[in-house]
């Protein structure tokens, strides 16, 4: 065995590796974030989220239609995924017994590993070609499937993480098992199961490869979510491509609008699950 | 509810085994229970009690594998008949759990009311409330504070919580799995006292790990046991005083005098 000194050694030297490995992380989270923040700041301003974009060579405009479309796009999208995630989470962490609820969670963790261009095609060939025109709804749909395995995998939790004899206490009391999980046993679970929801929101708020052939993007204000539909992230992705230096400016000010959009998301779901531990004790 | 004259639900079992997926828990278990008597099911840890306490209103079978063989009979019929509605057979059989269990997003009023139907309202409905927590004696406690959370009140006013939402449903019997022992001693004495005061208006059937609890709030006592990784059975049922006093069975004996368990 070998001497408690050399032992302790080997222990602080593994400690330090791993406090050096999180600050690596931490670290060049940051400098993301920073990088984005200078490149990006110095283009958002009023008229960059009030206006629509401005042909190439003059000055100014903004990225608004691609805000409301990101906006509109994805609250179909969540919409569309909320009730079927949530709904699956809750099957699963009650009732679901046996081969199909091990199927159900293997296939929506297959599902949360496909590359959302692979969805984003699927979603193309399904609601824009038999159409023959691109439409935000198509985006949405590429967004719902997006969401549906942090859905499912967060709702499951949030529903387990409730105690069962609140249920049995429900049960016992007479109560269907239906209402029993309505009106006791969801409300219990219904911070983390938003906190969840918020999450899977923010995964997809940034997702850019399905857009290109399903909302395909617009230069005009476009509500109508049967076509196409400005994006944000779409914008961002056509104006860092583009050869004008004023464009590749308002692309970082994009960015860091949707990088603000998904912080303010995340910080919104911690809230939620603060709020959920006090009623848990 | 409670001044109504007390129903005499007739409840025995016969026969009966359950299973939680192949693992026999309890079996061959023919028990009658003592109409508005207190009957105290005891044995060491393992041997089925909480069990069969949980296969006389079905909530045994909620578990994902569990099931059950033989017969419940509650005034003459099996509760486990193909057309025996669970949900009707647990409004007449109520249940407190070992933890007190309020539902944590509901007010305290609306806890007690929870099992009631949705057709009681308004008047009505608070009656019933304000009724069953005096019947356990926490409508004084909580009187200005019925809109708010039962989380705010003690493990024991919330067991008493727990028990009024039972007895606010009107049951006939009721199953209590050791209601007390995750209580202070005061609020374990509490809950006790509240006991004794229910026996005589509901057949009760209590689970308990305490044998001097058993000895001073029941009537009659069913001693489980369970041979090594065999289902529990039980061993002899008496009236309280002939099992602790004059057991039939040595291994009551044995359990009573505290030789094991």
């Amino acid at each position: 065995m070998r001497s408690y000194r050399s032992r302790r050694i080997a222990g602080a030297a593994g400690i330090f590796w791993s406090f050096a490995c999180a600050f690596v992380a931490a670290a060049s989270l940051l400098l993301i974030l920073g990088y984005i923040v200078v490149k990006g700041g110095g283009a958002l301003n009023w008229q960059f989220i009030t206006q629509l974009p401005r042909p190439v060579g003059i000055t100014g405009g903004g990225v608004a239609n691609g805000i409301l479309g990101s906006i509109i796009t994805v609250g179909i999208a969540t919409l569309i995924a909320a009730p079927i995630g949530v709904m699956t989470g809750l099957y699963l962490a009650l009732f679901a017994r046996g081969g199909f609820a091990e199927s159900v969670r293997f296939l929506s963790d297959v599902l949360s590993g496909i590359p959302s261009i692979a969805i984003g095609l699927f979603a193309y060939s399904l609601l824009v070609q038999p159409f023959k025109h691109f439409s935000a709804l198509s985006a949405s749909f590429a967004f719902a499937v997006l969401m549906l395995p942090l859905l499912i995998r967060t709702s499951e939790e949030a529903v387990r993480s409730v105690p069962r004899t609140i249920l049995e206490g429900a049960l016992a009391l007479g109560m269907t098992t239906f209402r029993s999980t309505l009106r006791i046993v969801l409300p219990v679970a219904w911070p983390s199961i938003m906190t969840g929801l918020l999450l899977s929101i923010a995964r997809v708020a940034g997702e850019t490869a399905p857009l290109l052939f399903t909302a395909f993007g617009s230069q005009f204000w476009e509500l109508n979510p049967t076509n196409p539909m400005a994006e944000l992230a779409l914008q961002v992705f056509t104006y860092a491509i583009s050869p004008y230096r004023d464009w590749q400016s308002q692309a970082w000010g994009g960015a860091l609008l949707l990088v603000m959009a998904v912080f303010a998301l995340n910080i919104l779901a911690r809230l939620l699950l603060k709020s959920r531990v006090s009623v848990l004790r | 509810m409670i001044e109504a004259a007390a129903r005499q639900a007739s409840l025995e079992t016969r026969e009966l085994n359950a299973y939680y997926g192949e693992h026999c828990a309890i079996a061959d278990v023919t028990l009658e229970f003592r109409p508005l008597a207190i009957t105290a099911l005891i044995g060491p840890s393992g041997c089925g009690k909480t069990t069969l306490l949980r296969t006389l209103n079905r909530i045994h079978e909620v578990i994902p594998y569990a099931r059950v063989t033989g017969q419940v009979l509650l005034d003459g019929e099996d509760v486990y008949d193909q057309g025996v509605d669970p949900t009707a057979l647990r409004r007449r059989i109520g249940m407190v759990f070992q933890r007190p269990n309020p539902f944590p997003t509901l007010s305290i009023a609306e806890n007690v009311a929870a099992g009631l139907s949705r057709q009681m309202r308004g008047a009505r409905r608070r009656e019933i409330v304000e009724r069953a927590l005096r019947a356990v004696g926490l409508l004084d406690e909580v009187a200005d504070r019925l809109r708010s959370s039962p989380l705010m009140l003690s493990g024991g006013q919330q067991q008493r919580l727990c028990i009024a939402r039972a007895l606010a449903v009107d049951p006939e019997v009721l199953l209590m799995d050791e209601p007390t022992s995750s209580l202070d001693p005061i609020s374990a004495a509490n809950v006790e006292e509240l006991i004794t005061q229910l026996s005589g208006r509901y057949t009760i059937v209590i689970v308990t790990h305490n044998m001097q609890q058993a000895a001073r709030v029941s009537d009659v006592t069913a001693f489980m046991l369970a041979d090594e990784d065999g289902p529990g059975r039980v061993v002899e049922s008496n009236e309280t005083t002939q099992i602790f006093f004059h057991p039939r069975d040595q291994r009551t004996e044995d359990y009573i005098s505290g030789r094991f368990g």
